[in-house]
């Protein structure tokens, strides 16, 4: 009887079994990309906002503090968004015929809210506590980036878990003195630009991480990775 | 049960079964031998039915893992492939967009995220239960006791706890009818104020100064409505009040007539009683006994042996409750009967005008016992009627307390808390002899559903018909809406000013959390209509009439101040100097020995039945019967076997066991009803639970799949002249079944002994009771390092600052259930179905656990609150292949919902079964109101997701926060867990064991500190104190129903 398969079948078959292996692989490559890709996670994708308010000009610009809008940031676990009465503190006397502020005015007037897209969304099973996280001396920026560098507002990081953890398992790599807090240029301490802190000099971060994690009481990082700091 | 019941998949047709009877000798003999477990659940497992073996083999019972519907392999198969197909990409999905809307001019002291707690009341059968209520954003989401308040002091019921439900009820009524048809508030008060044409209610009875109008009320204790009362007297001098509630206080009422002289509420003081004795009197069973929270703290304050005297406890009931069964020496005995016993106690306390009765053995051992033990505490006794008894046995103990020098001791009097005491009985009877008489022209309806309440020979339906403006103020569409002209939605009390006084007489202004949600509108403001300024909001009303009893000129400042206090300082009712003499008693009731006697009662859960459509209340297990979604007929087990009642297996699901229906006749009129053998109940004697049976209610209230009501209505049979209880009724078995959804043999610990008892007596000699008689205890962990599979956290440096631990008291456990309430409320945990209860899937994160011990007819029983136990070697972690379950540093079993893939692996290797699962899509994301009452802190599981108590984990992380924020660690009491905040009588602690002064430590010191199920090894982190009794030595055992 002839034979049905030519030798080339040979290596034909285990060509496609390598292949099929790849095909696999670089699916699932290509799945996790897009899992951690700007398309799912809205990395640095400014949306469309009611009015677009520039953080650039209000916090480089005039030199607005994090607080005079984001008021509850201290104490609270949400950061809060200013109420129309916080712009119109202002806009009521500037730029009051302004055609970009009119949702801003008709919201005053007619007492409805502005409707702002989330910019930052966690998952809804993350509990995130804004209050600690400022009151142990991580920095807004840490976070949120160079928010007076951004004519529009986007979210700098990916806010995926793993993004989370990268801090909270190697916390001193970010600490930074609570005078620094709020602030969008502050630079970790090298030895050509050491950072003082109670009178003591720090030319590095690993130094400064270290002394402040101390000084703040820091929970381990076994406390601060168990799974019900975060999720419940 | 109407007949539309026949066609309802419950109703169970009676061939291809194998009854199971229940044999009360077999039971006996089982007993005696000891063989089996000396605690008991369920009369199944007393009798070691085949059925109770395989029902425990299975973590949910009867194929509980099994599709509900019926679906076929092959669709399943498609299904599971396509879900596989998916899975891979669920992780990929792309979140929506979410909106912020900010305020446009938020409110100074407003923090968004952080709540804010107000204090307030909820008016209950016109009595105040104070609270604080936790707001997020001005959205009341969860109600806690008001600390500072003496009538509650920091906790609360099951019905204040479940009322917010009701606040966010879809089902409410949401818009003023005329004739059924949509209409305004404002088209309300212009016809009723018409002056021009035909002359409204208003104008027309002004005319007549009244003489046609008349008022309906519930209950209730409000100054302002007081007030409003008196000034619309003198606009319609001859307009009558009326008073009903169905489950009023009549016996009360005229019982302090009778030996009084003259309408008081009795304050009792029962943290300084040494003996108390009730006659059929539940005060630790719920709110409808006034002061039910504050006496349950007092009562229970002199049971936890430290180093008070313990109190002595006797009950003679006619109807099991979980007070009865916290007593040392508890006798059932018939309804009747109890007035006897209340006579032939007052006789041998030296009583005069008592009279003589013929006493049974048994029920003449109690009333010496008791007798002498009231004599040799003299002026530190109390003896307590129940406000559900005759004028007579209230009057009765109103005489036994004065002769014994308890009055101005144990127990004061007051005037009267309410605004009008009068007997709801008479009253309501009055009002339908006026309309059928024609002298009613209009009449206003404030709450209530006389329509379905009223007792049923007065046949208020049809007077009804025979009113020109009939009105009607009330939460929800009901039955009587059906026949009235003006339907006006009520406000919710968390939606409006008000007052009211608790059972002391302090007053509490009401203040509302949250606009009206259905434009829903108070009974001030209805009063209004009718006075000189119909257009007053209740604001102005309750404030405009503070404003007249504040003298000083610092009104704003006293106004702020007790609105934030949630109580007016000093405003208790000073205690009156009243004597107690036994005028002619009425004549005893004389039952024969076999006469069956029935006995009405509020559901324990639903209540009245203003809590029908309350579906947290719903599932919430009655005490006792631990019935969900239904009300049954208890009867006692002999009655059960004398009328060889059934139980069979219900053939449509298997899921569960069906009860033969009972026909039931009383003075004439008859209702179909499921038996309930309760163990403890009087011998021929039945109970039968009102609030159930609504065919006008919300879609929890009713089956809506079967388009049948809930239950029965024993309204039905309740006549005006038997509101508590009469002879003469009928029992007929029918061959109908009936499938119930009872909880009680759920997730059993098959055979083991989880609760410890000893008596006070015993306890003095032997301290180590609740570790003996068991399989050897582990050693510590250190001991058994070789052995153990799981990590020693603790010597790897976790813990450092807390670990978290809890103790439950048995001792002062109640059973009253508002812990498994508030954890409802604290956790968002959803409602479920009846058919899913019976499947063994309820969902309630803590359950209370009835364990009976002795003989079926009259068994001590003991409370068991079994919420998560944290274990320290927990059987649950190493078990999930995904890492869903994990112990945190902190010593909880974290459960994080968004790893969790179902596999169910966790739950089936728990031996205290204390897991619940997500078989269905059980929570509710569709309904805008109840995503206003959700927790914001806690997630919302959904399908496939295991769940579990951690020590409500939001709260010990909000006090963290709140700490390291001032850089200080956690101080003892301010975490305190969900269940533990609403216990009335601080049975549950819970606190940080590495700190030995903490509440916690302190408990878990004592000797009698043990842990479920030692033997297992799994160390949990809540243990329990084992339970004490403090029976009376001399008290002669009746022979044979000998407590074991």
């Amino acid at each position: 009887m002839a034979q049905i398969f030519n030798r080339s079948a040979n290596t034909l078959a285990r060509a496609s079994i390598l292949g099929a292996i790849l095909l696999i692989s670089a699916s699932g490559a290509a799945l996790l990309k897009l899992q951690r890709s700007p398309y799912v996670t809205n990395q640095h994708i400014a949306p469309e906002q009611p009015v677009p308010f520039s953080h650039q000009h209000h916090v480089a610009g005039l030199g607005l503090d994090c607080r005079y809008c984001h008021t509850s940031v201290e104490q609270s676990s949400f950061a809060g968004i200013p109420p129309t009465k916080t712009c119109m503190n202002c806009h009521a006397q500037i730029w009051t015929s302004a055609d970009l502020l009119h949702p801003v005015r008709y919201s005053f007037q007619s007492g409805e809210s502005l409707q702002w897209t989330r910019v930052h969304d966690l998952p809804d099973f993350v509990y995130f506590n804004h209050s600690i996280h400022v009151n142990k001396g991580v920095g807004c920026e840490s976070c949120h980036g160079r928010v007076d560098q951004m004519p529009l507002m986007y979210a700098e990081n990916t806010l995926q878990m793993e993004w989370c953890l990268s801090c909270h398992r190697e916390p001193e790599k970010f600490l930074r003195p609570k005078s620094q807090v709020f602030s969008m240029t502050y630079q970790q301490p090298t030895p050509e630009n050491p950072v003082e802190v109670n009178g003591r000099k720090f030319l590095s971060q690993a130094e400064l991480g270290q002394y402040l994690k101390d000084q703040y009481h820091l929970r381990t990082v076994r406390d601060i990775t168990s799974c019900s700091t975060c999720h419940r | 049960m109407s007949n539309t019941k026949d066609s309802n998949s419950n109703l169970i047709p009676v061939d291809a079964i194998q009854p199971a009877r229940l044999e009360l000798d077999a039971v006996r003999q089982k007993l005696s031998e000891a063989s089996g477990p000396k605690f008991w659940r369920t009369l199944d497992e007393l009798s070691d039915r085949r059925e109770f073996g395989e029902l425990l083999e299975r973590e949910f019972p009867r194929q509980a893992s099994e599709w509900v519907d019926p679906v076929s392999r092959r669709g399943f198969l498609k299904l599971a492939g396509a879900s596989m197909a998916l899975a891979g990409l669920a992780g990929c999905t792309k979140q929506p967009l979410e909106q912020i809307l900010p305020y446009v001019r938020q409110p100074e002291e407003l923090i968004p995220g952080k709540p804010v707690f107000y204090a307030t009341a909820m008016p209950f059968a016109g009595h105040a239960v104070p609270l604080l209520v936790e707001t997020h954003e001005y959205r009341p989401t969860k109600i806690e006791g008001n600390p500072q308040h003496p009538a509650s002091l920091g906790s609360t019921d099951i019905f204040a706890q479940a009322s917010i439900l009701n606040l966010y009820d879809p089902d409410r009524s949401t818009s003023v009818t005329f004739m059924g048809e949509p209409s305004t508030w404002a088209n309300f008060v212009g016809e009723l104020r018409r002056e021009v044409g035909a002359p409204g209610v208003v104008s027309r009875q002004k005319a007549l100064r009244g003489a046609g109008l008349r008022f309906l009320c519930g209950s209730t204790s409000s100054p302002t409505f007081a007030a409003q009362m008196k000034a619309l007297q003198q606009q319609f001098p001859q307009a009558k009040w009326h008073w009903y509630e169905p489950v009023h206080r009549d016996g009360v009422r005229a019982g302090s007539k009778l030996a009084l002289g003259g309408y008081y509420d009795a304050v009792y003081k029962f943290d300084a009683a040494d003996v108390v004795v009730s006659l059929d009197a539940d005060f630790l069973s719920g709110a409808w006994f006034p002061g039910f929270v504050r006496y349950a703290r007092d009562f229970m304050s002199r049971r936890k042996l430290d180093g008070r005297e313990m109190n002595r406890f006797y009950v003679a009931e006619s109807s099991p409750s979980t007070t009865g069964a916290k007593a040392d020496h508890r006798l059932p005995a018939r309804a009747a009967d109890i007035e006897k016993i209340a006579r032939a106690l007052a006789a041998k306390l030296g009583v005069a005008g008592a009279g003589a009765v013929q006493l049974t053995q048994e029920q003449q051992n109690w009333v010496d016992a008791a007798a002498a033990d009231l004599m040799q505490h003299r002026g530190k006794g109390l003896v307590v009627p129940g406000v559900f008894q005759s004028a007579a046995v209230n009057a009765l103990a109103h005489a036994i307390n004065a002769a014994l020098g308890n009055t101005g001791q144990t127990v004061s009097y007051i005037d009267p808390v309410e605004v009008a005491a009068v007997e709801h009985g008479h009253s309501i009877r009055e009002l339908v002899d006026d309309v059928n008489a024609g002298r009613v022209d209009a009449l206003v309806m404030i709450g209530g559903n006389p329509v379905y309440d009223a007792p049923v020979d007065l046949e208020f339906e049809k007077a009804l018909g025979k009113i020109k403006v009939a009105i009607q103020l009330s939460l929800y569409r009901n039955e009587t809406t059906d026949h009235v002209h003006w339907h006006i939605p009520a406000a919710h009390y968390l939606e409006s000013w008000s007052d009211a006084r608790a059972y002391d007489g302090t007053v509490t202004i009401i203040q509302p959390m949250i606009r009206p949600l259905y434009d829903g509108k108070s009974a001030h403001e209805l009063l209004a209509v009718f006075g000189d300024n119909p257009g007053a909001s209740d604001y102005e009303l309750v404030r405009g009439y503070w404003k007249t009893q504040h003298t000083g000129a610092d009104f704003d400042m006293w106004w702020k101040r007790t609105v934030h206090d949630g109580q007016i300082a000093g405003s208790a009712s000073p205690a009156r100097q009243v004597s107690a003499r036994l005028a002619a008693l009425p004549a005893p009731e004389n039952a024969g020995a076999e006469d069956i006697e029935i006995v009405f009662r509020p559901d324990p859960t639903i209540y009245d039945g203003s809590f029908i459509n309350n579906g947290w209340l719903q599932t919430t297990p009655k005490p006792l019967t631990h019935n969900t979604w239904d009300n049954v007929a208890m009867i006692s087990p002999a009655m059960a076997q004398r009328m060889k009642l059934d139980q069979v297996k219900d053939q449509a699901d298997h899921q569960s066991d069906a009860q033969n229906i009972l026909e039931i006749e009383f003075q004439g009129r008859k209702v179909e009803v499921p038996y309930w053998a309760q163990p403890g109940h009087p011998d021929y004697a039945v109970t039968l639970f009102l609030g159930y049976g609504q065919t006008r209610t919300g879609r929890t209230g009713r089956d809506a799949d079967a388009n049948t009501s809930r239950g029965y209505n024993a309204y039905s049979v309740r006549p005006v002249s038997a509101q508590y209880s009469g002879g003469a009724g009928k029992v007929v078995r029918t061959d109908k079944y009936w499938s119930l959804a009872v909880t009680q043999g759920h997730f059993s610990m098959d055979g083991r002994e989880p609760v410890k008892v000893s008596t006070l007596e015993e306890y003095s000699k032997n301290h180590n009771f609740a570790h003996e008689h068991r399989e050897e205890e582990p050693h510590d962990q250190s001991d058994s390092k070789p052995e153990s599979l799981y990590p020693k956290y603790s010597e790897s440096g976790w813990y450092k600052d807390y670990s978290w631990g809890m103790a439950i008291d048995l001792n002062s456990c109640i059973g009253c259930q508002t812990c498994v309430v508030a954890c409802h409320a604290e956790n968002n945990i959803p409602v479920i179905p009846k058919d899913q209860i019976q499947r063994g899937r309820e969902m309630q994160w803590l359950r209370v656990d009835t364990y009976y011990e002795g003989d079926a007819a009259n068994p001590s029983a003991y409370f068991q609150p079994v919420p998560c136990m944290q274990c320290e070697n927990a059987p649950c972690e190493p078990v999930c292949p995904v890492g869903a379950t994990v112990h945190s540093t902190e010593g909880l079993n974290d459960m994080v919902y968004n790893r969790c893939v179902g596999t169910r692996y966790c739950s089936n290797n728990c031996p205290y079964k204390v897991r619940r699962f997500n078989f269905l899509l059980f929570s509710d994301f569709d309904t805008p109101s109840l995503k206003m009452m959700r927790n914001p802190d806690v997630t919302v599981r959904s399908r496939g997701v295991m769940e579990k108590c951690t020590y409500c984990v939001q709260r010990i992380s909000e006090a963290r926060i709140a700490a390291e924020k001032e850089d200080r660690l956690i101080r003892d009491g301010d975490v305190v867990t969900a269940c533990q905040q609403a216990c009335p009588t601080e049975a549950i602690i819970f606190g940080n064991i590495n700190d030995p002064n903490s509440r916690v430590s302190k408990l878990k010191a004592s000797e009698r500190n043990y842990a479920l199920l030692a033997e297992l090894n799994t160390r949990p982190r809540t243990t329990y104190i084992a339970a004490v009794e403090n029976p009376n030595p001399a008290f002669k055992s009746p022979a044979p129903a000998e407590k074991a």
